[in-house]
């Protein structure tokens, strides 16, 4: 796939976001474990960040899925992850199925101030008790009449503690097991929503993460998103986006940390010579590039093959373990290189560090890649 | 209402600078850009537009190699409406005084209500060029604006000088040039970039213009540069070591230089 001028200038745009509007803030940000959601996604808005592929009617760019990979790239160049995460969760995580399955009424109300960033979006699916086993959910909406009445728990909610709104997934049967899984609209105005706490985590701090409560939480069942009874089959595709929101924006990260410590490296004098000098660090250097490059290129083969509306659960999964792997290893690294300075919590590489643990775990633990992909070549994992 | 941005194409200001062999600003080898106080001007123009009681568009205009078609492209894509670009082989190695020339005639080609500018190039800084335009059209300079005001016809600005703040007023049509205090230009969105591919550029040589090509380039400046030396190199600082006498170094180094 070959960018155009319009990705470029577009790139830049996103880039001048992420330099001026957020990167001065993050600092901040981070020492007070949340960012200013409702402040900063309508800024996202503006520059086009929040609904890139979804219709104009509701206020998206009805751009293809290659503006997004652009995006994403970009994004991993901000320096908190955390702050990135949020925007991957209103973009690519919580909203995907709405966009796709929502009727006319339910995208009037909740996708278009979410692309506006007036309302701030989360997806609720982890439980205390499940989160790569999905299909073991216990959250239970119950029908009565015309609405749902939900009761239960989740957690590790991005955005949760400020969301406006929550797609969440909740059996909506007995049938046990994948069936009778729905998605639900859930504004958490509703009574009976709450949050119960607040977690404190290794990384990511800028991002607020919560554990919330259902309490028979009453929504009409017009909230349901596509079909009652397919959450879990939709909730899989949306998973496939989110997953490429960590594919894509592991590169920009990826790139922006080996470019600082390339040139850390070449500065820093170490028995007489730069750093860089050491054909050990110049190397691990490079073979890290190199590693960045291939999974650039299979993410833009992956994008191409979405835009061709081809199925790419299997090349998701592979952009999703190797960007997992990939930016531990590079955040790893990184630090290393920079000795004690890399330690310390000024310089970038601790806050890197800490970040880049999340990414093997969140949106589908590596193991969890693993599985899909060992079923897709017909192994009884 | 015509809003008429000169624009100017300048080398990156981030990036070296460097001279062609005529001694001129090197602007075909090097990246150029929108030059940054520009963006400045552009942005006033667009917020003249959308405050605008009654209809307002927003030209472009720029002089300059055909590279500089770029920096019209990011102020279509910033949102102004349609844009001029005057490019002619003479052009090259004008001082401000032929620019001048050039953009008066194409101001007086495409009309306008008010002309803006930025408060200097990025590149040669001179802050000369408003002035020359509105003493060549004929009409009022508001200058150097921090802020500005548009009711009707009547344009009012805020200009922070260096002991005085002044509050200078004029009647369209005028030349207008705005500092970087006035506002905080707006970055291209996507849309933005979309619709600029759809939105009119002209191009025009002098000739369109019923300029003279003597009029004109370097052979036509004021001035002429004779040579050109790269700032020689910084050599190392005097450091001065407290034995108790630092003091009295320190003095006798700024004194031996006539600083105290
Ligand atoms: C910062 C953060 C933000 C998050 N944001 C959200 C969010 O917005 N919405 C949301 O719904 N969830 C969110 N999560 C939850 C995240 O998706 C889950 O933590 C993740 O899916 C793993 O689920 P779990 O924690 O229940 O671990 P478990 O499912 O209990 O798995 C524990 C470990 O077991 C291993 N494992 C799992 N399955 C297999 C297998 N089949 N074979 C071998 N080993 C296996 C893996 O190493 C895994 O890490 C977030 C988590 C974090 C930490
Ligand atoms: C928590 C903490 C406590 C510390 N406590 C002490 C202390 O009590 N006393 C003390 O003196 N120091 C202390 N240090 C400093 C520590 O010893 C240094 O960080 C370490 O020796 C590396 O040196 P440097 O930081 O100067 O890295 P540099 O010398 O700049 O090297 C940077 C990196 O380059 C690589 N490198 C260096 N040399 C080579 C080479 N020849 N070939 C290939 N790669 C190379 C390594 O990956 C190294 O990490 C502490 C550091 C930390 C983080």
């Amino acid at each position: 796939m070959r960018l155009t001028e319009d990705h470029h200038d577009f790139r830049s745009s996103v880039r001048h976001f992420v330099d001026t509007v957020v990167n001065p803030h993050v600092d901040e940000w981070e020492h007070d474990g949340a960012f200013p959601a409702h402040d900063l996604f309508p800024k996202a808005a503006a520059v086009g960040l929040l609904g890139i592929e979804y219709d104009p009617a509701y206020g998206g760019l009805g751009a293809d899925h290659s503006f997004q990979l652009v995006a994403c790239e970009e994004l991993g160049r901000l320096r908190s992850a955390g702050v990135g995460m949020a925007i991957g969760v209103q973009s690519m995580m919580a909203t995907p199925s709405l966009a796709e399955l929502g009727t006319d009424a339910q995208k009037t109300e909740f996708l278009a101030p979410a692309i506006a960033g007036t309302a701030v979006a989360a997806i609720a699916v982890t439980e205390p008790d499940t989160g790569s086993d999905v299909a073991r959910l216990r959250t239970r909406a119950r029908r009565d009449g015309d609405d749902w009445v939900i009761s239960g728990r989740k957690t590790f909610i991005t955005n949760g503690t400020q969301a406006d709104w929550i797609c969440l997934l909740a059996r909506t049967s007995d049938e046990g097991g994948y069936k009778g899984i729905s998605q639900i609209l859930v504004p958490t105005t509703t009574p009976g929503f709450s949050v119960s706490r607040r977690l404190t985590k290794l990384g990511n701090h800028a991002s607020d993460t919560a554990e919330l409560v259902f309490d028979d939480v009453r929504v009409p069942v017009a909230n349901t998103i596509g079909e009652v009874g397919r959450g879990f089959q939709q909730q899989m595709q949306q998973f496939v986006v989110e997953r490429m929101y960590a594919a894509y924006v592991t590169v920009g990260q990826c790139d922006r940390a080996l470019e600082q410590t390339r040139r850390f490296a070449l500065e820093r004098t170490v028995f007489g010579g730069p750093l860089a000098s050491k054909q050990y660090v110049a190397f691990r250097l490079a073979e890290l590039q190199a590693q960045v490059d291939l999974l650039r290129s299979h993410n833009r083969q992956t994008c191409e093959a979405r835009i061709a509306g081809e199925d790419i659960t299997r090349m998701a999964s592979v952009a999703k373990l190797t960007a997992g792997r990939l930016v531990r290893e590079v955040a790893d690294t990184c630090l290393q290189f920079h000795g004690g300075m890399g330690y310390v919590e000024e310089t970038w590489t601790s806050r890197f560090f800490r970040d880049a643990r999340l990414a093997s775990i969140g949106g589908g633990a590596d193991e969890v890649m693993l599985q899909v992909l060992a079923r897709l070549d017909g192994l009884p994992a | 209402m015509k809003i008429v941005v000169c624009v100017k194409f300048a080398p990156d200001s981030t990036a070296p600078r460097k001279f062609s062999s005529d001694d001129t600003v090197d602007r075909v080898s090097v990246d150029g850009i929108l030059s940054e106080l520009d963006e400045n001007a552009v942005e006033e123009a667009l917020k003249i537009r959308e405050s605008a009681a009654s209809d307002a568009e927003v030209v472009v205009l720029t002089m300059g190699p055909e590279q500089a078609r770029t920096a019209i492209t990011k102020t279509l894509q910033m949102g102004a409406d349609a844009g001029v670009h005057v490019v002619d082989d003479a052009i090259h190695g004008s001082d401000s005084i032929a620019s001048s020339r050039v953009l008066a005639a194409a101001l007086e080609r495409t009309g306008f209500d008010l002309a803006v500018c930025g408060m200097a190039s990025t590149d040669g800084g001179m802050s000369v060029v408003p002035a020359m335009l509105a003493e060549r059209l004929g009409v009022p300079q508001l200058t150097m604006a921090s802020e500005v005001k548009v009711d009707g016809t009547a344009v009012t600005i805020r200009r922070d000088g260096e002991v005085a703040t002044e509050t200078v007023e004029a009647t369209m049509p005028l030349v207008l040039s705005v500092t970087d205090a006035a506002n905080e230009p707006r970055y291209p969105s996507f849309k933005g970039i979309m619709a600029a591919k759809k939105k009119p550029v002209e191009e025009l040589t002098l000739g369109d213009l019923g300029v003279d090509a003597g009029e004109v380039g370097s052979a036509a400046a004021w001035t002429t540069v004779e040579s050109i030396e790269e700032r020689p190199a910084r050599t190392a600082g005097t450091i001065v070591t407290d034995d108790g006498t630092g003091a009295d170094q320190l003095v006798a180094f700024l004194a031996e230089r006539k600083f105290v």
